[in-house]
């Protein structure tokens, strides 16, 4: 067992990714695997945070990283849902599994 | 110190149990609100890591617009109710190898220890996250602006309604 606060946040940070990689590859809803995407580039946020106080060289440089970090985030999700509407014109379904066109 | 410690925790709990329950729920909008507890005890992680800009820029950002973009997502599309299972053999797989994943950087991290050092990342945060943002980052935060132009053109032309020729 430890104490160190940076083992501690890079544990939680470890765990809300397993969770969010865990959604990306089992959900077959797009909207939620779009999410647990989101939920994977937040863990990685933790970390840059983290190490901006308790690495060891603290300073501002992780947190203006993870703002950059932040804002391809919102840029990717956007793109994502436009191309999930797309899709969905075309398939009407939201399931991952139906969207196969480019395999045959 | 304890007080820290403690508000970890409960910080902590609510992030893995939202998490959690995002991928155990049945309803595909109950899933997004789920995930809203994650992002806000996120938002509360970064002020105890004296990042209070970056928790403001977290509730703004993901707990307001991702999630209602999300949300959007889910209402304009049509979603049966229950979610089908995979397969099973994928099921175990994937479960499989997140353990080891996992159990692989655990090792890695759970001694680390770079020692505590007096910060001052608490004071002024936010105005010296602007100061670094328009000289030492100045090249990159334009071209974020050129990314997030792009972004939205993009969006806009992959969800119009393709016209009939």
């Amino acid at each position: 067992m430890t104490s160190s606060p940076l083992a501690l946040y890079l544990m939680l940070a470890l765990v809300l990714f397993c969770i969010g990689m865990y959604g990306a590859l089992m959900k077959r809803n797009t909207v939620i695997v779009l999410i647990s995407i989101e939920l994977m580039l937040n863990a990685a946020n933790l970390n840059f945070i983290a190490f901006s106080k308790y690495g060891p060289n603290p300073s501002l440089f992780g947190q203006v990283f993870s703002l950059f970090s932040i804002t391809i985030a919102a840029a990717e999700a956007a793109v994502g849902l436009a191309i999930l509407m797309a899709i969905y014109r075309q398939r009407k379904s939201v399931h991952i599994d139906d969207y196969d066109s480019l395999k045959h | 110190m304890n007080g820290e410690i403690i508000a970890f925790s409960i910080l902590a709990f609510v992030a893995i149990i939202g998490a959690l329950f995002m991928i155990q729920l049945r309803k595909v909008v109950h899933m997004v609100v789920a995930l809203v507890f994650t992002f806000l005890s996120l938002a509360g992680l970064y002020v105890l890591l004296s990042a209070e800009f970056a928790a403001a820029v977290q509730v703004l950002i993901y707990s307001g617009a991702i999630t209602i973009m999300m949300l959007f997502g889910i209402m304009l599309t049509r979603h049966g109710d229950e979610e089908k299972k995979g397969s099973r053999k994928k099921s175990v797989a994937i479960f499989l190898f997140l353990i080891a994943f996992a159990f692989s950087f655990y090792i890695g991290i759970s001694q680390l220890d770079f020692g505590q050092q007096e910060t001052t990342l608490h004071v002024d945060n936010t105005k010296e996250i602007g100061i670094l943002l328009y000289s030492h980052y100045i090249i990159p935060f334009e071209l974020t602006s050129v990314v997030l132009l792009v972004a939205l053109v993009g969006a806009i032309l992959l969800a119009k309604k393709e016209e009939e020729e």
